[in-house]
Order: structure tokens, then sequence, then C-alpha cells
């Protein structure tokens, strides 16, 4: 007999009890020692079929080959640039991913891209030993100037974007903000009006927070009613932002 | 003379009133505050992030690092004296041995995860207030874990098993007094920690250690339920 103790999208604690019983698959973030699958981090339990998975709530960024993130310039060398990648590791920049343009042997670096200067860049590579090569050749992959920057929970990137990034869109229209969200965390985002980029720091920072609870969409798109004072329309597939 | 009634008048297994809190510290990555009695423990987290010094290092796996520590102003009225020890690096060393057990850092070669434990009020059980509290702000963290890790001083005064001593019975004078901090992983009962300091009999050591299994469960509930509160309050 096997049977299922918890809810759907439940706060679980490691070593919690998520089912007992074979007829039950351990997922992401899970572990199953003998009969019963316990949690391994602080998460939301999702049940998918069989398999049992935890959606975590916190930690810090892991590096995956084909993410775009923002990064940030730390150190120039003489083969191209290392980014601060905002997990536990750096990324390094080659000197022939970073532009089209050619670079002249011995040219001053800091023309392109210089300490403390953002990037959205993709991971082309992550090995075992977690050296990772970012690459700034790409639709979408530039310098970053002006605009701020905040940093978000990684785990919450996902709500942050929305299905097919609706709930960004819906950040951008209400607010009138460019805005470029990393995988990583890393936020750009710039206005013309600043009282709007306002706006958008404090309405991500409200889905960070209550991303868990159901009915994300419709409180983010009330939220930017009532501060806005606009009439936003909702797009299709916006409603269920479980993922 | 027995020591059948406890100078502050608990129960014999009862603790002192605990309290739990996790975010407390919004810059770390992960932190936890565990009060026990008038014993304050709080922990932050960092990491995993890049370990320096350099030659510390390991290429397989991440590593632990737990800082002990004990405020000025946190003892009994004598100033303890800042900066690290030969009491608080053996805190920090056992502490990082009760938690290693659990967390799994095998996906973050040559990086750190540092654990800052600072006690702003002490009455005894510190180590155990310490690790609660660590346990629960790494949970915080994100990082992957078995189990949470509960912990808690049992021992003996005069020939009697209480749980939970606090300052005032660890300095008993009219009898023989031990200490035993334990720290028990709930699900499996696997103990991480254990500790002793005084004199007691064979029998009185397995009692003791009966009723810190006991105790640890309660204080596991403790902590689970503080984890979960931390998002029932932002949903409000």
């Amino acid at each position: 007999m096997s049977e299922l103790l918890v809810k759907e999208k439940q706060v679980t604690v490691p070593g919690e009890v998520l089912a007992e019983g074979m007829d039950y698959l351990p997922g992401n973030n899970t572990y199953r020692e003998g009969e019963k699958i316990f949690s391994s981090k602080l998460g939301l339990a999702s049940v998918d079929g069989r398999a049992i998975k935890l959606i975590p709530l916190s930690g810090k960024y892991l590096p995956k080959e084909g993410d775009t993130i923002i990064a940030e310039v730390i150190d120039i060398l003489m083969s191209g640039w290392r980014v601060d990648t905002g997990s536990a590791y750096s990324a390094m920049l080659n000197m022939k991913e970073a532009t089209s343009e050619f670079i002249q042997k011995g040219a001053d670096l800091t023309k392109y891209y210089d300490f403390g200067d953002h990037i959205v860049c993709k991971i082309t590579q992550v090995t075992s030993q977690m050296l990772i090569d970012v690459s700034m050749r790409g639709p979408g992959l530039r310098k970053l100037t002006g605009g701020r920057i905040i940093r978000a929970n990684p785990n919450k990137v996902p709500r942050i974007i929305g299905k097919k990034g609706s709930m960004v869109s819906m950040i951008k229209d209400a607010t009138g903000c460019r805005i470029t969200v990393g995988q990583n965390g890393v936020i750009w985002l710039q206005g013309e009006d600043p009282n709007m980029e306002l706006l958008a720091v404090k309405t991500m920072r409200k889905i960070e927070s209550e991303s868990h609870i159901s009915g994300l969409t419709d409180r983010i798109k009330s939220f930017l009613e009532k501060e806005t004072g606009k009439k936003i329309s909702a797009k299709e597939g916006e409603k269920n932002d479980v993922r | 003379m027995t020591y059948d009634k406890r100078l502050d008048g608990r129960k014999a297994d009862e603790t002192r009133p605990i309290e739990a809190k996790v975010g407390v510290v919004k810059n770390a990555d992960g932190s936890a505050m565990f009060k026990i009695g008038s014993t304050v423990a709080y922990a932050a987290v960092y990491g995993p992030r890049e370990m320096y010094p350099r030659f510390q290092q390991n290429p397989q796996k991440g590593v632990l690092r737990c800082n002990y520590n004990m405020m000025p102003f946190s003892g009994h009225g004598n100033r303890v004296r800042p900066g690290p020890n030969r009491r608080s690096k053996e805190i920090g060393m056992v502490t990082e041995k009760a938690l290693l057990p659990v967390i799994d850092l095998s996906k973050f070669p040559n990086a750190v995860v540092d654990v800052f434990i600072e006690l702003p009020q002490t009455d005894a059980g510190t180590r155990c207030a310490g690790i609660c509290a660590a346990s629960m702000a790494l949970a915080d963290a994100g990082i992957i874990m078995k189990d949470l890790v509960a912990s808690v001083a049992v021992g003996s005064v005069d020939h009697s098993i209480i749980a939970d001593l606090n300052y005032d019975e660890e300095a008993y004078e009219d009898g023989p007094v031990a200490d035993i901090p334990v720290a028990i992983l709930p699900n499996s009962g696997k103990v991480t920690l254990l500790q002793m300091d005084g004199e007691l009999s064979r029998e009185e050591l397995k009692k003791s250690l009966e009723l810190s299994k006991k105790v640890c469960k309660d204080i596991y509930e403790v902590q689970k339920k503080a984890l979960k509160a931390k998002f029932e309050v932002e949903s409000k």
C-alpha cells in the first residue's frame, strides 16, 4: 500500500516524509530510503503522476549550460574576462566569444568590457569541476548600459518571467520599463520614469515573496492596475503559473 | 539529599520554553534564531561561495565551515573576552561534525558554506542551541540536506536525570553533575554529537540518552514549524 503524505504545493522541510510505499518515485530534490520518500530541501512538494518532486524555495544559483545570465566583470585577463555569475563560481568570457569585432593583440580590453560592467551572456559550457565558459555571441546578448540592477532569488526567476514570458511582459507593459531577467536572478531594468522603475522593482519583490501562493498572476495584475491606474489585458495561458 | 525538585520548577523531562524563527538576517543566504530559555543563538549561512584561503579548497566536494562565537556581554556578569579561543574553536568543530552527516555538498567542489553562530545571551546549552539554529539556517539557505538536526543537553544532577540543564543546574554544588550535549537526526535517530562533562554511572548515561531522544523529537517539531512559518507570514 502506497500513501501520499503531502498535499500539492505544501511547504516541506529537509527530512520530511513525502510518501510511503514503492508506487511513488522520487523526483528532483527528494530521495528514497527504504520504503519512504524524503524531501532533501526546503521547497514545495509537487506530484506529477507517480513521481514526487520538490520545487526549491531558496538556494543559490547553480550554473547550467544554455542559461542566459547577467554577469558582472570582475577581472581582466590575458585572453578575456572573468565574470561573476552570482553562484559560487565565476565564469570565463573568452576574447573570441566576446565580440564580432577583431581585437588587436595587446589591445586594452577595458574598451570592450570594463570592471563592474554588467553583461548579458549565455553559458556555453559547465564542467564537473564547475569551470564555466560564457559567450556573447547570440541574439540579445549585450553589454548593459544605464538602468539599474536588482538581485532576486534565482529560484523565483521562472515565476518572474511567467509562462512564455507572460509575467515579465505584463510588468513591461504596465510600467513601460525595459527589463532583462537573467537565469541567475540578476535583473536589469531601465525606464523613462523613475517612479515606474521603482514600481517594477516593487512588483518583482512582491512576486518573489508571494510566488508560492496560488493565484499569483491575478494578484500581480490587480496590484499593477491599482498602482498605475491603467487597465491591463491578460494574455493567454497566464492563469496557471505552476511549472 | 536528591535533586528531585528543579531549581526553576520544571519537570525532569521538560525543556525551557523554546522559540524559533527563520529568516532573521536578511543579507544572509539563510538564517535562523533559536531561543531556549534565556540562551539565544543566531545562525547565518553564506554560500555555497568561493573558498578562501585557496589551499583549504577541496576539489572533490564543498566544505562546511562553522564559526561559534559568544558575545562579550552574553554570559553571567563577567565579560567574555572577544575573539576566537580554544573553547569556541572546539565548539565550532563539533558543530561542523554534527551537521556534516546530513548535508550534501558534492555538487559544490572548491566552494565553502559558511555558518556563523552568534550568541547574544547564554545560560548553558549554547552549542545545542547553536546546532539547532544552524540546521534551520542551512535548510533556509537551500542546501541539500537529508534531515534536520535537533540538539539538546541532558544530564544528571545529583543522580536525577533531567533535560536541558540551565547554568544554575550545571553549577550545582551539593552533588555530582553530568552534562551531556546530544545532537540527533530525528528521522533515523542517529547521533551526530555526543559529549559529556562530569561524572555519572552507566545506567544514568543510558537513561539520559533515552530522554534526549524524546526531547529532540519535540525540538524537531519546533524547528519544522519555524521553517514553514516563514512562508506563511509572507502569504499575508
